[in-house]
């Protein structure tokens, strides 16, 4: 049992209200969901009276209750799994639960971020706490009531009890006097042998309303007398806008106008989630999609080279540094070459163990490989879109984003207008990955509706979405072993960098576990713009470390699982410098889980099976994949997972995000690839962008989770970055080949 | 434009539209028909998936000057009320993670099962390889579409 001081979102509980009349308090009832198979109508009365226990919770007369989902959601089911949290402490039946989605509201609802698999992490006690303040209100206005001690009354599905006086109501019965009980000033959370809901799999409550093709997500959005937006941005990175003729475009049918957007003030301090590469775009207004996308290629724009330039970017701390974007029209093949020219000198030194450069002269043998992987675009299926509303010195704004927060400012100060003048409904999100972190096509949206004085639906094709940049960097790493006659590991060395960020984390395994280590980076600059791309770093760099520690088995003569434990066992029991950031027991618990759940011993050679484990963004993942070649092309049979998050809120939610990282890696390691050249990104649609699909997804896979009573951690993006390095090493024992340039196959039809 | 009458999930709908615009912006934009999902505008991801006198047909690249008289099924005609195998068999599944693939998922799973009831995981590879689902949900609709094989 754990009694926690209720101080976050106490500020939530300051602006407790009845709504009388039973309404929805936002205007997006769209965005609501139940959580039986039927719809809200069907199966719940609606409530005369809602009480507003806090800002979370709403409770009605009849004992329907909803509950505000906080954060945005892309797919992680978090408007499922984040209102069990508060269901469960509050003894709700789930079966009367509505869930809404909060509108973007810091106050109240504290980081709206989906990202970094923070959500459930970060959400874990803050909403549980929501839901024991709920259930302590409750349970003080039955004992004032019913004149008897609070601790003598229980709680659950939504009801309360006095069992000595045999007296029950229902939460709805009680909600209007709980209104009037003080917040407690601490709570008692449950114990975890309690949980009713945490731990056991709920369906996602959005479910029938996405397979009934229900509008939810921001391209959906649509009110009356709106206009349609399309921009045009320029064709290569390095290039700005010049001369526009608008004039054939502007007598296209239903062409209302075409205006010229600057996304940023002059001297505009951006903040690190305001990454854009074409902040001067043109936009052409009509009454409909498609008479702007056709308007679109009527536009004659003359574009020129930018010069090299310096920015202001402020910090996630508020601390300002200044970054220089260079000119010039990048190309892939010079990408490569600038890389392996780096990796050819020294780096900058992140961490030293011992003495790695007299060990590696001392060394018996070497062994020395290098990796290297393309930019990739995230290609999320919803293009980016957003609408907004712009009147007088205010905005409303509907647009799928992961971090409301970070650009709220940005919109602000590109319409001169305050924060809080800006209202914004966060969309479900047809896919993130780290994209919509990035907010700049809410600014532009924002500026259309100013500039045309309408509202505006503004989305961007296939192509504006796939050649805008913000893609995962191109990188590249080296590794290196020493080994002595005995084939024992003396020294290790990565060398790791790309463009335009290292991808290197130096305190990572095998960090820790070998007594000579040495870890170097180095960077390129560049105008191809990044971000975050599901796990960044981690998403090449587990990869090339688990390739290269499988190679290194082999040259030792070891069992892939045998060696990485023997280390993990050296990390745990002596552990080499004290910065390692992982758990080397919970590490080794997912080999161990994965090698008896995959029968590795029992391998009688007919399997060809890669093993990789990573440990990111505070969970543990390994895999074992099973591949076959048939006609030249892999085909991954089966793959099986163990994972450490700590308590699985939801477990067939978190199975089905396993499941989507495991497809979406298998994916790009065989074929994801932006490149470039002159600037000019090489693919803008899936006739050249080629995707995983249907009949190259793994066969089966069989998902676990060790068992434990650990806060949880994320699910997003863990099981993601070592399943590159699965599908390298079953490549190896199918082909007999190793491979160490991502994609492995790109557009080719069979494997080389 | 032209006065356009379309057969939609049963209704007959007028609209005056460019007689090349895409039958998936005419559901869009003039019928507010938001099911049908734009994903590439090149009949390469699927998203905008629909039944043309019940063949699974992508309507981003289909001019709405070329239906004609056929009859046009999107996610909201597949059934009134979420009842149709294939959709309950998703739910049971809990297939979707951000969703917006799963629309045109379910139509070209629906129409498969139409055209072959008893699908063979390669005939669900074939039918099902032109839907791209970028959140990786592919092993939850096969299983989905086997389910709704036996649901059927």
């Amino acid at each position: 049992m754990k009694t926690l001081k209720t101080t976050i979102g106490r500020r939530s509980f300051l602006k407790r209200s009845t709504v009388a009349g039973g309404g929805l308090v936002l205007g997006f009832s769209w965005m609501v969901s139940s959580c039986q198979d039927k719809s809200v109508e069907e199966i719940l009365a609606m409530p005369e009276e809602w009480f507003e226990m806090n800002s979370y919770l709403k409770i009605g007369d009849n004992g329907v209750v909803t509950i505000y989902a906080p954060n945005p959601e892309f797919g992680q089911n978090v408007r499922t799994s984040m209102p069990m949290l508060i269901a469960d402490e509050l003894d709700l039946d789930w079966q009367k639960v509505i869930v809404e989605q909060a509108p973007y509201h810091a106050d109240r609802y504290g980081a709206q971020f989906t990202g970094g698999s923070r959500g459930i992490m970060t959400r874990w006690e803050p909403l549980r706490m929501v839901g024991a303040s709920a259930r302590y209100m409750l349970v003080e206005a039955a004992a004032q009531a019913w004149q008897v001690p609070a601790s003598e009354i229980t709680t659950a599905e939504g009801m309360l009890h006095h069992e000595p006086s045999g007296q029950s109501a229902g939460f709805g019965e009680m909600a209007s006097a709980a209104m009037s009980i003080e917040v407690p000033e601490e709570v008692t959370l449950k114990e975890i042998k309690d949980f009713k809901l945490i731990g056991r799999s709920q369906k996602n409550v959005d479910g029938k309303d996405i397979v009934m093709g229900k509008p939810m997500f921001g391209l959906d959005y649509h009110e009356e007398g709106m206009l349609y937006a399309a921009i045009v941005h320029p064709p290569a990175f390095g290039m700005t806008l010049g001369v526009v003729d608008d004039s054939a475009a502007r007598d296209m049918p239903g062409i209302k106008d075409v205006v010229k957007i600057k996304t940023y003030p002059e001297d505009f301090t951006k903040a690190i989630f305001d990454v854009n590469a074409f902040p001067e775009i043109v936009a052409v207004v009509g009454n409909s999609t498609y008479e702007v996308m056709q308007a679109k290629k009527k536009l004659n724009i003359e574009w020129k080279q930018f010069d090299s330039y310096s920015e202001s970017l402020k910090g996630w701390s508020g601390e300002i540094s200044e970054s220089t974007v260079p000119r010039g029209l990048e190309s892939s093949d010079s990408h490569l070459s600038e890389m392996e020219a780096l990796a050819a000198k020294n780096g900058t030194v992140a961490r030293r163990d011992g003495d790695p450069k007299s060990a590696f002269s001392k060394a018996h043998r070497v062994i020395e490989r290098s990796y290297s992987a393309p930019y990739l675009a995230h290609n999320c299926m919803e293009p980016m879109n957003t609408f907004a509303s712009f009147e007088g010195d205010r905005v409303r704004i509907a647009t799928p984003v992961q971090i409301p927060s970070l650009i709220v400012p940005t919109v602000a100060g590109a319409l001169g207008i305050p924060a809080e003048n800006i209202e914004m409904e966060m969309t479900r999100m047809g896919g993130g990955f780290g994209r919509r972190a990035y907010g700049h096509y809410i600014v532009e949206a924002a500026l259309i509706s100013k500039a045309v004085g309408a509202p505006v639906k503004m989305i961007y094709s296939r192509e504006d979405d796939m050649t805008h940049g913000i893609y995962r960097p191109t990188y590249h790493a080296v590794y290196r072993a020493a080994l002595d006659e005995d084939n024992n590991l003396l020294a290790f060395h990565v060398k790791a960098g790309g463009i335009p960020e290292t991808p290197l984390f130096a305190d990572r395994f095998p960090a820790g576990a070998v007594d000579h280590y040495l870890a170097e980076s180095w960077e390129i600059p560049s105008n191809i713009t990044i971000g975050a791309f599901r796990a960044p770093r981690s998403n090449f760099i587990a990869g090339a470390e688990q390739s290269f520690l499988d190679e290194l088995a082999e040259e030792m003569g070891k069992d892939p699982i045998a060696f990485r434990l023997e280390l993990l066992d050296r990390a745990e029991n002596d552990p080499v410098g004290e910065r390692n950031d992982y758990d080397a027991a919970r590490y080794a618990g997912v080999l161990e889980l994965v090698r008896d759940k995959s029968g590795w011993g029992q391998n009688d050679g007919s399997l060809n099976r890669g093993v990789s484990a990573y440990f990111c963004h505070s969970t543990y993942a390994a895999h074992v994949l099973d591949m076959q070649l048939k006609d030249g092309k892999p085909i991954v049979k089966k793959v099986t997972t163990a994972i450490d998050c700590g308590i699985v809120v939801n477990p067939d939610a978190a199975t089905n995000m396993a499941e989507g990282a495991i497809t979406d890696g298998v994916g790009n390691a065989l074929f994801g690839e932006m490149t470039f050249k002159d600037g000019v990104p090489q693919k803008n649609n899936f006739h050249q962008y080629r995707m995983i699909r249907m009949s190259e997804a793994p066969k089966e896979i069989d998902v676990h989770f060790v068992q434990n009573e650990i806060a949880p951690t994320g699910m997003g993006e863990p099981p993601f970055p070592p399943i590159f390095g699965a599908v390298a090493n079953a490549l190896y024992r199918s082909t007999g080949k190793r491979h160490y340039s991502q994609p492995f196959m790109g557009d080719s039809e069979v494997i080389g | 434009m032209a006065a356009i009458t379309l057969h939609i999930n049963g209704e007959k709908r007028q609209v005056d539209v460019d007689p090349a615009t895409p039958i998936l912006w005419v559901l869009r934009d003039h019928l507010q028909l938001m099911g049908t999902k734009y994903g590439c505008g090149m009949a390469q991801c699927g998203a905008c998936t629909i039944h043309l006198d019940g063949t699974a047909m992508r309507s981003c690249v289909l001019p709405v000057s070329a239906v004609g008289d056929k009859k046009i099924t999107t996610i909201e005609g597949l059934s009134a009320d979420g009842s149709h195998p294939v959709q309950q068999a998703w739910l049971q599944h809990d297939v979707p993670q951000c969703g917006y693939c799963q629309a045109g998922q379910i139509m070209s799973a629906s129409a498969l099962l139409q055209d072959n009831p008893n699908p063979s995981d390669e005939d669900i590879d074939t039918a099902m390889n032109g839907n791209i689902c970028r959140c990786g949900t592919y092993t939850r609709i096969k299983a989905a579409i086997k389910t709704a094989s036996k649901l059927s």
